[in-house]
């Protein structure tokens, strides 16, 4: 076998053990955590203070982006409705549309970037510059200062920002669609009425409490593991909010794939 | 008392402590000296066990850090002030928060009158004003951050003080503040305390040993006269280099 035969066994290999040692130190790190949440005179107050700050924070773009998403929706649907098919119809599309994938996805793509990327430079930062071990040595563990507030706040505060996001698309689509197609409010909420299933806003709900999962654990995890100075807070906030991208776009094809039968 | 024997750590191919033996007893100040990046401040975290040993044993008041259970080395640390070299100050927090923090007795953190007495009184010895309280790290100077750095220390009245650099980047009168800290605190207190160091002539005033690290090893370690008096060629060299040619009577 000459040199320059490509063998990929090695990487592979590589990269098994890489993915495994990763996985190993987050389960340490979820581990951690867990016994974190036994300090909660500790973790509580700084938990309010964190979810007011990436809650409220995280509103107005929310607003922005599902309003958007909504109308463009009831735009698309307008140009593709043809004559034959009822007016109600749009209602039942744009609400599911809306409550299945848009809310709970696009709150979630957004909010990696927002929230994700915030934990990840505030605790890499920390991280470099001593803090975590600062806290360490005083004897405090930071799990219960740093992670739990943080996790929690995020498992709070993003399927809540789901359900707004899930409102302001309705009400955007609701009106947009009435610009391009003859439908009227008693159409529009027949229609959503007519398709709607209770069980469509916990699958929204449940979405966004698993994407909410992904994006706290996988910064905190990425803010945690930074090493090397102002380089290595910026590799693990883009690290945090890749990562979570990509695992919310596969937990959103699992999760079709399991729950929506 | 805090013992380390034969201690080696390596990280990846770099080998930074190859066999230190090293030990300070109650009561004593040590500083320990060497050159950059030679390990003095890895050597400093193995006693708080933020770095585990290769090989060897750290001990501190005759427990084994690295074999520690959680609420132990917990425990342990609770006992020891840690001066970082960069301060370490929590930067989202003001600088009373920070030096609360370092309250350890969870009782007392808990009552908010002692700590505001705690905390005025720390920054008091560290000579800093009363109003800094109210600040956050970021407004404040390299100097300061270091003084707040050495308050939070000290806040839980520990009994071990470990000082990364603690005076470097300190004018001449805060230097001297500083040192006379370090031995006040040793005196009075009875505080054990490990001062890591590039100042040698404030070394000279505060310890009562001198120990010198360099290519991983404690090449010299004993009393200022002694350590004057020492042939060991790197301890030349590194006494030459501060005080040039002075000579003292050793
Ligand atoms: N966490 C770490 N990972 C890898 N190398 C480290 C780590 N900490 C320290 N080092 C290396 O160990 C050596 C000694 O560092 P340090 O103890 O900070 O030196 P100093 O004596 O100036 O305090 C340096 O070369 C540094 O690069
Ligand atoms: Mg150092």
């Amino acid at each position: 076998m000459t040199a320059t035969t490509f063998d990929l066994r090695r990487p592979a290999g590589r990269f098994v053990l890489g993915a495994l040692a990763h996985i190993g130190r987050l389960s340490l790190l979820v581990a951690e955590m867990i016994r974190g949440l036994s300090e909660v005179r500790i973790w509580f107050p700084l938990a309010m203070t964190e979810a007011w700050k990436v809650g409220v924070g995280s509103i107005p773009i929310i607003l922005l982006v599902a309003g958007f998403a909504g109308a463009v929706t009831a735009l698309q649907t307008g140009y593709q409705f043809s004559g034959n098919i009822p007016y109600y119809v749009a209602g039942s599309l744009i609400v599911e549309s809306v409550v299945l994938e848009l809310g709970p996805v696009l709150t979630g793509l957004i909010l990696a970037g927002r929230i994700g990327a915030r934990y990840a430079a505030e605790l890499g930062t920390m991280r470099v510059t001593e803090q975590i071990d600062a806290l360490e040595t005083l004897g405090r563990s930071p799990a219960s200062h740093l992670i739990v507030p943080r996790v929690l706040a995020g498992l709070v505060m993003i399927p809540a920002l789901t359900v707004i996001a899930n409102v302001t698309g309705i009400i955007s689509g609701w009106v947009a669609v009435q610009a391009v197609l003859p439908v009227t409010d008693y159409d529009f909420t027949y229609g959503a009425r007519f398709f709607w299933r209770p069980f469509d806003a916990y699958y929204s709900v449940i979405k966004g409490f698993s994407f909410a999962v992904c994006i706290t654990v996988t910064s905190c995890y990425f803010g945690f593991s930074t090493e090397q100075g102002a380089e290595g807070v910026g590799k693990s906030t883009t690290g945090a909010v890749v990562a979570s991208c990509v695992m919310i776009l596969l937990l959103d094809t699992l999760l079709a794939k399991l729950l929506l039968h | 008392m805090i013992e380390i024997h034969g201690v080696k750590k390596r990280f990846g191919q770099q080998v930074v402590l190859d066999g230190v033996d090293f030990v300070v007893q109650d009561g004593e100040t040590v500083a320990l000296l060497g050159p950059s990046g030679t390990g003095k401040s890895v050597l400093l975290k193995h006693i708080v066990g933020l770095i585990r040993q290769d090989s060897g044993v750290v001990k501190v008041d005759g427990k084994e850090v690295a074999r520690l259970k959680r609420e132990e080395l917990r425990a342990l640390r609770s006992t020891i002030g840690y001066v970082f070299q960069n301060g370490a100050l929590f930067d989202s927090m003001t600088v009373f928060e920070n030096i609360r923090l370092g309250i350890t007795d969870e009782a007392k953190y808990r009552d908010m009158e002692y700590c505001r007495e705690r905390v005025a009184k720390c920054i008091a010895l560290v000579n800093l004003a009363p109003e800094t309280a109210d600040k956050y790290p970021a407004q404040l100077s390299g100097g300061m951050r270091k003084r707040v750095g050495i308050s939070r220390a000290i806040a839980g009245s520990p009994k071990y003080l470990l000082y990364d650099e603690p005076t470097s980047g300190l004018d001449p009168v805060n230097s001297d503040i500083i040192d006379d800290l370090v031995k006040s605190l040793a005196t009075e207190l009875g505080v054990t305390s490990i001062m890591v160091t590039h100042d040698v002539r404030g070394a000279f005033r505060v310890a009562d040993r001198l120990a010198l690290l360099t290519s991983g090893r404690i090449v010299q370690q004993g009393t200022p006269k002694e350590f004057m008096a020492s042939t060991v060629p790197e301890v030349r060299e590194f006494l030459e280099r501060d005080f040039g040619n002075i000579t003292f009577a050793a």
